[in-house]
């Protein structure tokens, strides 16, 4: 067991005691800051002859304790001292001799917060028009490939709609299920004051076929598949694959990005179909089972009050969903730089904005499909 | 003198892939032993084993006369501690810049406080040849021999009695990758810890090593000092030592000198 260095200054010589090791570092320190504090200790004379053991810590605290100049004139001059330990001696006084202080870490002032506020604006700025150029590119290298049947990636667009599309229609209808349910009980709830009950086959329907059916089934995906092409473009970034990509005369934007654009937008008109159906399903078990509404009744108000338009307004805005959220999706996993933290905060990046873009635009759409009366 | 790191009957499988079959090594305190051997003969893996990240298929691995398998976590731990490891490609924690990566190890093992460990951190950097506003940069902006350096001086961080390099000196430039081998000698001089040094890189070989051991068909074929390595007659080593990158390291050995390094 290593015993404990000491420092003490007798007259005008520092004498530097037994084990000098990491292991006593934060004893040792204060010593030797105090001794720096108290009465110039750099212009004393020094006794190391006592010296135990003594490891690079220790080494660094000798040299912060003389400073690089002086220990590296001492150790060269000193011919007792045994050869290795005159070399680290040196060699940590060559390492010391180019550190600086720390950076002054300042508070941040208001000018800094403004400064602060600017670059996040700014910075959005250039993110939106990086997502418009990006957008740009996808649809021109699309452009691109389809006159060229041979250039179109089939294996590897099924692959992606068995991952973003098949895969996810469990979860899809199941969620839809159960918000149809909800709705059909609020509806029930606040019809019953009116004596209007009936009306909840409406609302069921409508919201379902209108809205709830795709913006479910997008933001599904925005969490499920976005999160997953952010990852995996990040992290085939962050190993260079797509450079290779680059180098051998691929087109990423045609190898990665095309098929899961593509693939997304051919599954997310299939999952809204099927959303609508598991949504207005649940609403129909709802009213068959507290509101006495028979399912023969149920489907003859739907076959009679719905117009198809409701249905193809849902269904249209579908694949405009999801090219965006596939776009944001692989946009951010090609931002992708270096390091695991990096893929993390993308990817994050990559969920919040798809699903803030999908309800934009349903937003803006419920708006202007409003004004056209459809 | 009893062996730090003693490998008795090593056995390693990969399905039905044997890559050490009954494989013998001792690292002695001390000693820079460079461990060679032909692309995929198991160095890495010999690495692996000896350092517990691997559960070897068969056979015993005694650190410090303890086998790591049967400690406790926390006696693991505290074995752990008394090595230094440099990983191939540097393995640097992408999410912390330098000194908090060299810093890391000597927060959490040695109760130092953050400035504390952040100073001794810049220190080491310094030591392993980088440049001191380095300290802030993070692994995604360096370049390659950044990387090593920076792996180096991490894996110096507890000043540890066995340092494991993986390839230290691949990819670095001529000149860079002779001072590293000074660096490296010039540390285990002043420390005195052994080094477990898997390499390609002749020079090194040539410079840094007390003892060389050659791994080929599953097994040690010879380790000793490279004298005695260089002449055994086993054809792949004499492809090895004497082919013209052999000579030509040789050669520039001899002609240097050991003490000029």
């Amino acid at each position: 067991m290593p015993t404990i260095g000491n420092l003490t200054i007798e007259r005008d010589t520092l004498i530097l005691t037994e084990d000098w090791v990491l292991a006593h570092f934060s004893q040792l320190r204060p010593q030797v800051q105090t001794a720096l504090a108290n009465a110039g200790a750099t212009d004393h004379s020094v006794d190391w002859s006592g010296l135990g053991r003594l490891d690079s810590a220790g080494a660094a605290l000798i040299a912060e304790l003389l400073g690089s100049d002086r220990l590296t004139a001492l150790a060269e001059s000193d011919t007792d001292l045994a050869p290795e330990r005159r070399e680290l001696l040196l060699a940590v006084a060559r390492a010391t001799s180019g550190l600086e202080v720390d950076p002054v870490s300042q508070a941040p002032t208001l000018r800094e917060s403004l400064a602060r506020v600017g670059r996040g604006m700014s910075e959005f700025y250039r993110g939106q028009k990086l997502l418009a150029g990006f957008i740009g590119l996808t649809l021109t290298a699309l452009l691109a490939i389809v006159p060229r049947p041979r250039r179109w990636r089939l294996t590897s667009l099924v692959a992606h709609i068995q991952s973003t599309g098949l895969n996810a229609l469990p979860i899809v209808a199941l969620l839809t299920f159960l918000v149809g349910a909800v709705v059909a009980f609020l509806g029930a709830t606040v019809l019953e004051n009116f004596g209007a009950t009936i009306y909840t086959v409406h609302l069921v329907s409508y919201a379902f076929l209108r809205e709830f059916g795709v913006v479910l089934a997008a933001i599904l995906l925005a969490g499920r598949t976005a999160s997953a092409y952010t990852a995996q473009l990040g992290s085939m970034k962050a190993n260079q694959e797509v450079d290779a990509l680059r180098a051998s005369g691929l087109d990423p934007m045609e190898m990665l990005v095309l098929p899961r654009v593509l693939a997304m937008m051919i599954s997310l008109p299939f999952l809204t179909f099927v959303g609508m159906l598991s949504g207005i399903l649940g609403g129909m078990l709802v009213c068959f089972f507290s509101l006495d509404i028979s399912v023969t009744q149920f489907l003859t108000i739907l076959e009679r009050d719905i117009p198809l338009n409701h249905f193809l307004v849902g269904l249209g805005k579908a694949p405009v969903f999801a090219f965006v959220v596939a776009v944001i999706g692989c946009l951010e996993g090609l931002k992708v730089s270096g390091s695991a933290q990096s893929v993390g905060e993308h990817t994050t990046s990559s969920v919040v904005q798809s699903i803030f873009m999908v309800i934009l635009l349903d937003a803006i759409a419920a708006l202007f499909f409003m004004e056209m009366g459809w | 003198m009893a062996p730090l790191i003693e490998v008795r009957g090593l056995v390693n499988r990969f399905g039905d892939h044997t890559v050490h079959d009954d494989l013998d090594l001792d690292v002695y305190p001390g000693e820079i032993l460079g461990v060679v051997g032909g692309s995929g003969t198991g160095k890495s893996v010999l690495l692996r084993s000896i350092i517990g990240l691997r559960q070897a298929s068969g056979g015993t691995i005694r650190v410090f006369g303890q086998d790591l398998q049967e400690l406790s976590a926390q006696d693991r731990s505290r074995v752990e501690q008394r090595f230094g490891v440099l990983f191939q490609t540097g393995a640097l924690f992408t999410s912390l810049n330098l000194q908090e990566n060299v810093a890391l190890p000597l927060i959490e093992h040695t109760g130092l406080s953050r400035s504390d460990a952040e100073h001794l951190a810049r220190m080491k950097l310094a030591l392993a040849g980088l440049p001191a506003q380095a300290a802030w940069n993070y692994p995604s902006e360096l370049s390659g021999g950044m990387v090593k350096r920076a792996s180096l001086a991490r894996a110096l961080a507890l000043d540890p009695e066995v340092l494991f390099l993986d390839e230290p000196t691949a990819g670095l430039d001529p000149i860079s990758a002779a001072a590293f081998d000074r660096l490296l000698r010039t540390l285990r001089d002043a420390l005195g810890f052994s080094v477990f040094l898997v390499t390609h890189d002749l020079d090194t070989l040539y410079t840094t090593c007390d003892r060389v051991a050659v791994l080929a068909r599953g097994k040690v074929l010879v380790a000793d000092s490279l004298e005695q390595v260089e002449d055994n007659p086993d054809p792949w080593i004499q492809d090895y030592f004497h082919g013209p990158r052999g000579r030509a390291a040789a050669d520039a050995h001899q002609r240097l000198g050991r003490e000029d390094y």
